[in-house]
């Protein structure tokens, strides 16, 4: 997984996947329509985010995805659709639940770190006493001991990162909306805020990741939705999108003469490159004209020793690059969507 | 404590535990007495002894004049030029033209202005040297001219309140004084509210707090914080001042009142004296219970309790009516240089109120007056005249009216800001105009 490439006999399990994930949608977007003015921020934006996943929600600047949260969170109201919280309409108590991260986010510079942790907290229903305690479980966890009386302006931006993620989790909601979490933070802490995202998931707690970063969406999330120019334009679990973007190359590597095999691919298959790492020859082929994995290994299996054969499965910045990138082909970009 | 509870007390909090706040809550009434102190201080100081010299060909003054402590005088008959004068040791001269008498004019040249106190002392003087002599050419008898010599008071009364002195100009002063203090606290803290909305914009604390609470829950917390910081700051700042001025009172008692005494004297007598026949002292101990008596009279007359009540009433609802227009600023644009545009209708309706109330202490039922005090932007200071004389009361309609406005349109302001301020919020990098502000209004919660 962690190079983009997939065994090639996976079985195909689509249609499954998405009636299960209809059936556990914890939260449910339909047909979502936002204007601003004459500008059409929303158009029609419909998706599920199953209980218990990582759902990455991506898409370029300005397309769309902080209107789409700022609903969710009820902080601005649709003009048209609904948002359904564990199959009933999201209501103003539900949302007070939610745990949101925006991605600009800030603290009052002035203000002593726990008092300001406390003061969110506590505006989040959470009583002092219980939400000083956490606190302090979580400063200690993170070793951020000794920073409860610094102000906030005294503390780095990945310092000041750590609080507001702490602050947005504290609370312990059952869904969180993350903006671009990762964003301020060196490597280490970035890591410590994955695990941390991996664990709360692994309790139950189901995550929205909105995030620019591609790696991190083929680490973290188990389905995702990518909105463009105001609609959904892909969507559905991260391997399934992956398969649904291959293009029938696969890695083929063997021992034995380039020639011959290039031969013994013949109408079969186009060799795109060809390199020799170790002495083994490694070659990346695309089936052609409908050609099965099965009819190229035949023609290739008496010419050389196979030692490996891997479909190549594009990596989702590829995906994202492509499907952002078919503006011009938009009929394309809706087939995309089926 | 609810969400707005903790809104509220955080805004007081951190304000409060502020070191300007301490600063200023010293500070103030510090400036307040000090001001007050030096004025009394500067108008009592002497510039040093004056040594007068009276040029007097006529020989109408000479000898005749009274002289103090720090006013010595000398007699010249002859000429003494400009040179001469400059080069001699005395600090000012006092020429008598030989036809005083006519024209009743004297001039006095000096190196360094002499004191208010001293140029009063100095005609009042002279004055009583010319009537003498102008008594003595008339062939009239002193005793006569003292029997005729009237100085008359006119005492105003209001038919409506019959048997009462009126003292309605005092009274507009104090309802003008309480305008005022509308006015600045509205000026003041209608301007942090603005700073703190936009600071919180600024520095995107909003976006994060706007996921747990409502964007009016949010303004309206700040702007009842901030209320309450300001009430606190004044509470302070009239328990020091009175203390401080009663420290300070009992400390300069001796000193004022004595040297005050001898230095306001002279000139009561003349206004006093011929009318009461009495002594110098006397005439001074008259003035000062006649003043008591008047500020007496004032409070008694006045509804004190009804006065402070819709005092309250007009700070609050004057308050509340602009700091919501305040936050809807704040919450517009993106920094502070870019709230010109917005300040100015906002602060007109201000000014125009303090010019009115100016114009209300002189003539107090003038159209203008009346318009200003019924229209709730200008209401709260100008109707604060109006209340403090008697006259609202007078016509309770009009005071219900008005009150029932101010009401309304705070209700209706807050509304509308509370529109503004939750898109404004959320908007950044956007010069906003007065259309797009508009639009804001009209968009879906």
């Amino acid at each position: 997984m962690a190079n983009g490439i997939a065994p090639v006999f996976s079985p195909r399990y689509l249609r499954p996947a998405i009636t299960a994930l209809k059936a556990n949608g914890m939260l449910v977007l339909e047909d979502i329509v936002k204007r601003y003015g004459t500008h059409l921020a929303l158009d029609g934006v419909s998706m599920e985010v199953p209980q218990g996943k990582v759902f990455g929600l991506l898409g370029p600047n300005g397309a769309g995805k902080t209107t789409l949260i700022r609903i969710i969170t009820r902080i601005t109201g649709p003009d048209s659709g609904r948002v359904l919280f564990n199959g009933t309409p999201m209501t103003d108590a539900d949302a007070s639940t939610l745990g949101y991260l925006p991605e600009e986010r800030g603290l009052y510079k002035k203000m002593k770190v726990g008092e300001q942790a406390l003061y969110l907290a506590r505006l989040k229903g959470m009583e002092k006493s219980d939400a000083t305690r956490k606190l302090k479980d979580w400063f200690a966890r993170w070793e951020m001991d000794g920073w409860w009386n610094k102000k906030v302006e005294e503390l780095s931006k990945g310092m000041a990162q750590k609080v507001q993620f702490i602050t947005t989790v504290l609370h312990s909601p059952k869904l969180l909306i993350l903006d671009e979490p990762f964003s301020g933070f060196d490597p280490v802490n970035a890591e410590l805020v994955r695990l941390e995202i991996l664990r709360l998931r692994d309790e139950g707690v189901t995550v929205m990741l909105s995030t620019h970063n591609m790696g991190s969406v083929e680490e973290l999330c188990d389905h995702i939705a990518l909105i463009d120019h105001s609609k959904v334009v892909l969507s559905g679990s991260v391997r399934e999108v992956r398969q649904r973007y291959s293009e029938a190359t696969y890695r083929v590597d063997y021992t034995g003469s380039k020639v011959a095999f290039a031969d013994a691919l013949s109408f079969h298959g186009e060799l795109l490159d060809h390199r020799e790492a170790e002495g083994i020859s490694i070659a990346r082929v695309k089936l052609l004209h409908g050609a099965t994995v099965n009819q190229v290994l035949s023609a290739i299996l008496p010419a050389v020793q196979v030692q490996g054969v891997h479909e190549e499965v594009p990596r989702m910045h590829d995906i994202f690059i492509r499907a952002v990138g078919a503006k011009e082909t938009r009929p394309a970009a809706a087939e995309m969507t089926e | 404590m609810g969400k707005i509870g903790l809104i509220i007390w955080r805004e007081f909090i951190t304000r409060v535990r502020k070191p300007s706040f301490l600063v200023m809550t010293v500070l103030g009434p510090l400036l307040i007495v000090g001001g007050i102190a030096l004025v009394v201080f500067l108008g009592m100081q002497e510039s040093g002894v004056q040594n007068i010299v009276v040029v007097d060909k006529a020989g109408l003054l000479t000898n005749k004049l009274k002289e103090t402590d720090d006013i010595n005088f000398y007699y010249e008959q002859a000429d003494m030029s400009d040179s001469i004068f400059k080069a001699s040791p005395y600090t000012a001269m006092v020429e008598v033209n030989p036809l005083v008498l006519e024209n009743n004019t004297i001039q006095l040249f000096y190196k360094a202005l002499p004191s208010l106190s001293t140029q009063n002392y100095l005609s009042t003087e002279i004055e009583k040297v010319i009537e003498k002599e102008k008594l003595r050419v008339n062939q009239v008898d002193p005793e006569v001219y003292q029997r005729i010599k009237t100085s008359l008071k006119l005492q105003l009364f209001d038919i409506d309140k019959a048997g009462k002195r009126s003292y309605d100009q005092a009274k507009a002063g104090i309802g003008f004084a309480f305008g005022y203090l509308i006015f600045i606290f509205i000026f003041l803290y209608g301007v942090q509210v603005m700073r703190g909305v936009m600071e919180e914009k600024q520095n995107r604390v909003v976006e994060v707090l706007i996921s747990s609470v409502k964007p009016f829950q949010l303004m309206m917390g700040k702007i009842i914080g901030i209320a309450l910081v300001g009430l606190t700051q004044f509470l302070l700042w009239i328990l020091l001042t009175s203390v401080l001025s009663t420290v300070g009172m009992g400390f300069a008692k001796d000193k004022i009142s004595a040297s005050a005494l001898e230095q306001a004297g002279p000139q009561v007598s003349t206004q006093l004296q011929n009318q009461l026949g009495q002594g110098v002292q006397g005439a001074g101990e008259g003035e000062a219970n006649e003043q008591l008596g008047m500020v007496l009279d004032i409070w008694n007359d006045m509804p004190i309790a009804a006065i402070l009540g819709l005092f309250l009433f007009y700070f609050l609802g004057g308050y509340l009516l602009y700091s919501s227009m305040f936050a809807a600023v704040g919450a517009a644009v993106d920094s502070e240089t870019d709230t010109q545009q917005f300040m100015l209708p906002i602060t007109l309706p201000m000014m125009l109120s303090i010019f009115i109330a100016q114009t209300a202490v002189y003539n107090p039922d003038g159209p203008a007056v009346f318009w200003c005090s019924i229209i709730p932007f200008t209401s709260p200071v100008v109707m604060m005249i109006r209340i403090a004389m008697g006259n609202a009361f007078e016509h309770p309609w009009e005071l219900a009216l008005s009150m029932g406005l101010l009401i309304a349109t705070f209700i209706f302001t807050t509304w509308l800001a509370g529109r503004i301020y939750r898109t404004g919020i959320l908007m950044y990098g956007k010069k906003v105009t007065w259309k797009e502000m508009g639009k804001w209004l009209f968009y879906r919660g």
